[in-house]
């Protein structure tokens, strides 16, 4: 990376993941971009690496009760309890919209039995729409005490190899951070023949309203989000990239492109936009734009040239 | 519908806590419905992270600064200084760059101009109403009943009263007009205008009395609801309530940023949002 490097013509930002082509390496992350259509008013979504889908699961589900949401410093807890249309729902309403856009459509998933996780990713893997699949594993296993499946790496590898067996599109499991050490999960994942890993998914926490002295959201514990999480992130990114060989999708906290950056230079392929989406409707092409600067003014003409070169 | 990075032109205390701002906002002007809000956000990278919704209080405009020039559009905002938020908003002054996302939601329907309108505030609970009824033609058959703990917090009755509107002021503390509830004036309005339709913004235990009152006598009513939201556009799913075709079978949540904030009385789960408001009380 030599400033005083001219590039000739505009950065070359498309990067390849699991064997899809992205035009570059940002997408929202799930849940915080809907099915896409909220977001069609404010920014381009053939401009996004790929769209990535709010997770769904084999029946419609309602969600937890409210307050869902309270802002924290630096970031926000949430406990929506993964509220989606289900996905036949989805394959009916929902993708339509979608299949319009260039943007390949990643559709994110969950389930809360290694059955229910398998049936979706049946459906899906028959909708020629579908580029790839995300497969949420920090849900509670209800067939064993509700222990969450990416907590435990038997589990997470046993669900993951029974979705691998249904699936011929491209996997990603994106894994929880709220493990002792995210490699074991990471690993787990890769021998189950995931294609990709996103990490990390939101951390667990809690707030409590001291006047009342009530948990300041419904579910009492949620899960957090937002630019204060972003070191613990990229450390589990770097960790995580040092561990598979599978490329790795970083998520936590992205506000600004600097904040992508640091995802890239660590060893990420690409990178999920989240909470900024909530803030910023526009986040992302904004974000788009300064990346690019970024690479003119450093003069990086090819944004893989900026993957995985973290200097040790 | 638009992410507009704009200025502050004025701000001020009207009333002890109580702000009005306004802000320079080219496009709302004609487009903005009355009851719609925008998500009103700080500076880029100054706390707090999220932006906050705020109902239109007004839209106008101002002169050009000179010929040629087009006329400054601008909305008003009143907010009641409460957290984090609105106490950055409260040190903002003419200048400060912002940036404001609207104008979002459902606003109020008017299906009949001519009728007998009753405009039901909770203190700030009547900011989205004063669009609503400078939108009428004729304000004569409109009465504006705003109730509020004590005379502070009742702000901006003149303005209504220069539209034409009739009003009627209750204070718990009896500090300014009749002391009481302003659901005492509400049935009483409506003994006298059985036909009148009402309208109503304000805290939830005021909307369930409201609400009790007219489902009552079949009266129609549109509630603006508030609630804690993180995006304002329908895909943060925080700002839910329930539907009244809820179920735990067949789950009706609706967005209050998107299908609201302003919504038919029967749209709406009452006897679930009072059972909640219980629950909430007892635990």
């Amino acid at each position: 990376m030599n400033p005083a490097k001219a590039t000739v013509g505009r950065p070359r930002l498309a990067v390849e993941l699991a064997g899809l082509k992205l035009k570059n390496p940002l997408m929202p992350a799930s849940g915080t971009f809907g099915y896409g259509e909220e977001f069609a008013p404010y920014l381009d979504l053939n401009q996004l690496g790929a769209i990535v889908t709010k997770g769904l699961s084999l029946n419609p589900k309602a969600g937890n009760p409210t307050p869902r949401i309270a802002e924290t410093v630096s970031g926000m807890l949430n406990a929506i309890g993964l509220q989606n249309v289900g996905v036949d729902a989805f394959i009916r309403d929902k993708m339509p919209f979608l299949e319009q856009f260039d943007s390949p459509v990643i559709v994110n998933f969950f389930g809360n039995t290694q059955k229910e996780y398998a049936e979706v990713a049946a459906r899906l893997n028959d909708v020629p729409g579908v580029a790839a699949l995300e497969m949420n594993i920090s849900c509670p296993n209800v067939k064993q005490g509700g222990i969450v499946f990416g907590t435990d790496p038997r589990a997470a590898f046993d669900v993951i190899t029974t979705v691998r067996k249904r699936l011929n599109k491209p996997l990603i499991v994106k894994l929880t951070p709220n493990v002792t050490d995210i490699r074991i999960t990471a690993k787990a994942a890769e021998d189950a023949g995931a294609d990709a890993i996103s990490l990390i998914n939101t951390l667990t926490g809690m707030s409590v309203d001291v006047r009342t002295r009530k948990p300041r959201i419904a579910n009492v514990i949620g899960g957090l989000s937002g630019p204060g999480i972003r070191p613990v992130a990229v450390r589990m990114t770097h960790q995580v990239v040092q561990t598979v060989k599978i490329p790795v999708v970083g998520i936590g906290g992205i506000m600004r492109a600097e904040d992508a950056l640091e995802f890239l230079i660590v060893g990420a392929t690409a990178v999920q936009v989240g909470t900024a989406n909530f803030v910023d409707p526009n986040a992302m092409q904004t974000i788009l734009a300064d990346l690019e600067a970024f690479c003119v003014e450093q003069g990086v003409a090819d944004i893989n040239d900026l993957i995985g070169t973290l200097q040790l | 519908m638009k992410n507009l990075q704009t200025i502050v032109l004025s701000n001020q205390e009207v009333s002890p806590g109580y702000f009005r701002m306004r802000i320079l906002a080219p496009g709302y002007k004609g487009t903005a419905k009355p009851g719609q809000f925008v998500m009103f956000r700080v500076r880029r990278s100054l706390p707090p992270l999220l932006r906050r919704p705020f109902g239109i209080f007004q839209i106008g405009s101002l002169p050009a600064d000179c010929e040629g020039m087009p006329e400054k559009e601008f909305i008003e905002l009143i907010y009641k200084v409460v957290g984090s938020g609105t106490e950055v908003m409260r040190e903002l002054h003419n200048g400060d760059r912002i940036e404001l996302l609207g104008p979002l939601g459902r606003g109020f329907e008017i299906d009949d101009e001519q009728g007998d309108k009753i405009l039901v505030g909770g203190g700030i609970g009547l900011v989205p109403l004063y669009m609503l009824a400078d939108s009428l033609a004729d304000r004569s058959k409109t009465r504006l009943l705003i109730g509020g703990r004590s005379r502070e917090d009742i702000i901006t009755v003149t303005e209504f009263e220069r539209l034409g509107v009739t009003s009627h002021v209750t204070t718990e503390d009896g500090s300014l007009g009749e002391a009481g509830l302003i659901t005492r004036i509400l049935e009483r309005k409506l003994d006298k205008y059985p036909q009148a339709k009402v309208y109503s913004c304000g805290p939830m235990p005021m909307l369930r009395a409201v609400e009790a009152i007219c489902s009552e006598r079949n009266v129609p009513l549109q509630v603006s609801l508030e609630a804690l939201m993180a995006c304002g556009v329908g895909a943060c799913l925080g700002c839910v309530v329930k539907g009244d075709g809820h179920s735990d079978e067949n789950p009706q949540y609706l967005c209050t940023c998107r299908q609201g904030p302003v919504f038919h009385s029967h749209e709406l789960d009452w006897e679930r949002m009072k059972k909640n408001a219980e629950q909430e009380e007892s635990s």
